[in-house]
């Protein structure tokens, strides 16, 4: 049996893919985990292009890893988390055993309802193309976006305004005459070592 | 050639993934990213099946759950923040104040 380059592309994209995402929770620094979950996201990017869409594929490496994970990033570096947090005494074995049964059961059923499905037949991979009128292309994906799901999109519009608004109300410190106080410039007063010292100079 | 069953397979495995990081973890951001990976188990999944179809409609809803997923961190980090001005913690066992 020969494995064609497609096959290679799709069994290395694959197998990072799930690397990234298992090392992410291995990880005691966020930092590390965000930059584990970055390097699954651009193997998801590399399936998505092998399934022909180029331009999903560029816009989940462009607002992902360059929006949303930067995001993290920045909550990461404001909270000051250095990955020694304390983060309470860890579960029983088990709790965990449970846990872990439960989400690999979860994913046995898919799989084999994955295998018992009537999808078991080969895709077209590879790149497409993807300039012009092609499949994938921004052309397509925007000509479907402004046509037939002309009102979901706008509605998408409204639902980021509203998570804008939100975010900035509920991020917002509630007291407000500490925000002014740290605006305001520090009143310079003599220390009372330098009244001391005047005073007995006097 | 790649059979469409072996994409499924990768997008159940990167859910269950998800699901483990979802019950598993006590860092609060890191279960928000395993929140995000779910989503985006479930894009790849779509992706999948709008290429088999040869239909191009499954791109329109990626674009969709991308916005949707967007939202939801932002709203997410700004819960946080506050939260962990109030309490000085990352841990969400401490996240208990609307507890019963």
């Amino acid at each position: 049996m020969t494995i064609s380059i497609d096959g290679i592309i799709f069994i290395v994209s694959a197998a990072v893919a799930i690397f990234g995402a298992t090392m992410m929770f291995a990880q005691r620094n966020p930092v590390a985990s965000v930059l584990y979950f970055i390097l699954s996201l651009v193997a998801q990017s590399t399936l998505y292009i092998q399934l022909g869409a180029l331009f999903v594929g560029a816009i989940l490496i462009i607002v992902y890893s360059g929006a949303i994970l930067v995001l993290f990033l920045f909550v990461i570096m404001i909270l000051n988390l250095r990955g020694d947090e304390d983060l309470g005494k860890p579960s029983s074995s088990i709790s965990n055993l449970t846990k872990y049964i439960l989400a690999i059961g979860l994913t046995m059923e898919l799989a084999f309802i994955i295998r018992s499905s009537i999808f078991g037949r080969a895709v077209p991979t590879g790149v497409v193309g993807g300039a012009g009128n092609e499949f994938g292309s921004a052309e397509q994906v925007a000509s479907l976006l402004f046509t037939r799901y002309l009102y979901p999109f706008e509605l998408t519009s409204i639902l980021l305004l509203a998570a804008i608004v939100g975010a900035v109300l509920i991020a917002r410190r509630e007291h407000k005459e500490e925000v002014e106080k740290q605006l305001q410039p520090p009143v310079i007063k003599p220390s009372r070592s330098e009244m001391t010292v005047d005073e007995a100079a006097g | 050639m790649v059979n469409i069953t072996a994409f499924l397979l990768v997008g159940a495995v990167l859910f269950g993934i998800g699901v483990i990081g979802v019950m598993v973890s006590r860092n609060i951001i890191v279960l928000l990213m395993a929140v995000e990976l779910m989503l985006n188990a479930a894009n790849l999944v779509i992706i999948a099946f709008s290429r088999v179809q040869n239909l191009m409609d499954g791109h329109a809803f990626v674009f969709l759950v991308l916005t949707v997923a967007a939202a939801e961190a932002a709203v997410g980090l700004a819960m946080v923040i506050t939260i962990y001005h109030n309490r000085r913690t990352i841990n969400i066992d401490r996240y208990n104040l609307l507890k019963w």
